[in-house]
């Protein structure tokens, strides 16, 4: 449950719209069901009031639409931010993406977002109706009694291992700032990185082979913010989906993981959007790690125009033959 | 005569300052290296993307070999620092993939070293053979 009531961020975003320090509102929008909210702008009190969401399915990370509203924008543009968010926005600012002085942002604390795959493992099909309050309550179309979850149970896998409750940026923030929060995000990197070649050929060829290159993960990474991109180019002969066969999407999933390398804030927005399930996140977590092993710990974000550790260097770096020996191979 | 034999398909980046220079001191110094490795000259070892290391898996390449100047003597000050940390990342990604690490590597080879790059070249080449053909990385639809 989110510790911060709809209301209270409507109320924030009427005000600043009708004293027009704001021409437009970045918010979460009512989709066809209660857990596909929808990233949205609103310009009006009465829009906000019938169609606004805030609950525990508000995952979507507005850092990357600035770029495009605010260039349109007459005004100033106001945002919701998460904390999470808000490492892409500085990332995004680093990038000189978008101008600061179109934005306000508020800074909203966030209690961890639900996963709708795990509410559909626990409650089954045909649901009907979610109403997020201290327990996340489900209604399906089999059965007339609502079913209760607890939103810890079914919290997506980027909110377990969540790694700062702290707004970075902001121009105001509603509610009680975090910390920045000791995780085991690169625990599952490391199991992988346990295993035999063979094994992790095997463990990627069953996901990736799930990958129809649908470009979702793309085109929702905040850090992945190019307006020409090299996988839309129609003579590449790799910008559809693959026959089967060994190499499958690899190519498309490490360049997709390259190009956000160092740049990358683990907002895991990939993971949440993939229709196919593919956990996404464990190839750009395995970047980080990497980076943070070789090149000392770096937060892609966590300072405005801080130096991202691929268009830096020292002299000392390891050569790729010694970064497999460190590792104790 | 062997009609069967493997040939394994090599790509060499190799820069325009150094390690081409040092090809062509190979060459000058008739030492031997396989007929397998197919030389890209590259204006700088930083001009390879990572995409151009997959690509040509994807078309078949068994191995990949990035040679650049020594780190400290790049024609352009630092290129083939940013050269080494891209390539460490992209070498331990493909490790993380399960692909064999061995067909992939970076070397430092200057205009002086034609030994040393025919001896790369000739180690290099070995283990590919070893290893045999690049199953994993290569993609159907760049096949002709």
């Amino acid at each position: 449950m989110q510790k911060i009531t709809r209301n209270a961020l409507i109320e924030k975003a009427a005000s600043l719209l009708e004293n027009g320090s704001v021409c437009a509102v970045l918010g979460w929008r009512k989709g066809e069901f209660d857990y596909d909210v929808t990233p949205s702008v609103f310009t009006t009190t009465e829009d906000l009031n019938a169609e606004f969401v805030w609950n525990d399915f508000c995952g979507a990370n507005f850092s990357k639409y600035l770029i495009q509203k605010t260039r349109k924008a007459e005004g100033k543009l106001l945002v919701f931010l998460k904390p999470c968010d808000t490492y892409s926005f500085n990332q995004l600012l680093t990038e000189h993406r978008f101008d600061r002085e179109k934005v306000y942002v508020v800074g909203i604390p966030c209690e961890g977002m639900a996963d709708i795959n795990k509410v559909r493992e626990a409650v089954g099909d045909g649901i009907s109706e979610i109403e997020c309050g201290e327990k996340i309550a489900v209604s399906t179309i089999y059965s007339d009694e609502k079913i209760l979850i607890d939103p810890k149970d079914v919290l997506a896998e980027r909110c377990i291992n969540c790694k700062s409750k702290k707004h970075v940026a902001f121009d105001e923030l509603l509610g009680e700032d975090g910390d920045v929060i000791e995780n085991a995000r690169f625990d599952e990197v490391a199991k992988l990185e346990a295993m035999t070649p063979d094994e992790r050929f095997a463990f990627w060829q069953n996901e990736l082979s799930r990958c129809i290159r649908c470009n979702a993960c793309r085109d929702v990474c905040p850090a992945c913010t190019c307006e020409k991109c090299v996988f839309d180019n129609p003579k590449s002969g790799v910008e559809n989906k693959a026959p089967a066969n060994e190499f499958e999407e690899k190519m498309f999933h490490i360049i997709r993981a390259f190009h956000v390398a160092g740049r990358c804030t683990d907002c895991g927005e990939c993971s949440r959007v993939c229709p196919q399930h593919i956990p996404l996140h464990l190839l750009n977590r395995k970047f980080i790690k990497d980076i943070n092993e070789f090149y000392g710990d770096y937060q892609a974000g966590a300072e405005v125009g801080s130096r991202a550790p691929l268009v830096n260097y020292t002299e000392g770096d390891l050569e790729p033959s010694e970064a497999f020996e460190r590792r104790g191979e | 005569m062997q009609v069967n034999e493997y040939k394994p398909l090599i790509v060499a980046f190799c820069c325009n300052w150094c390690s081409y220079a040092g090809a062509d001191l190979a060459g000058n110094n008739r030492l031997n290296y396989p007929a397998d490795v197919k030389i890209i000259r590259v204006p700088c070892s930083c001009r390879v993307n990572p995409m151009f290391v997959l690509r040509a898996f994807q078309r078949g390449a068994d191995g990949v070999i990035l040679c650049g100047c020594h780190p400290g003597d790049c024609h352009y000050t630092s290129g083939n620092y940013y050269t080494r940390r891209r390539m460490t990342l992209l070498f331990s990604m493909l490790d993380y993939l399960g692909i064999e690490r061995e067909r992939t590597r970076l070397e430092w080879v200057s205009a002086a070293e034609g030994a040393k790059f025919a001896a790369t070249m000739n180690d290099f080449a070995e283990k590919i053979k070893a290893l045999g053909e690049n199953k994993r990385l290569e993609d159907l639809r760049c096949k002709k």
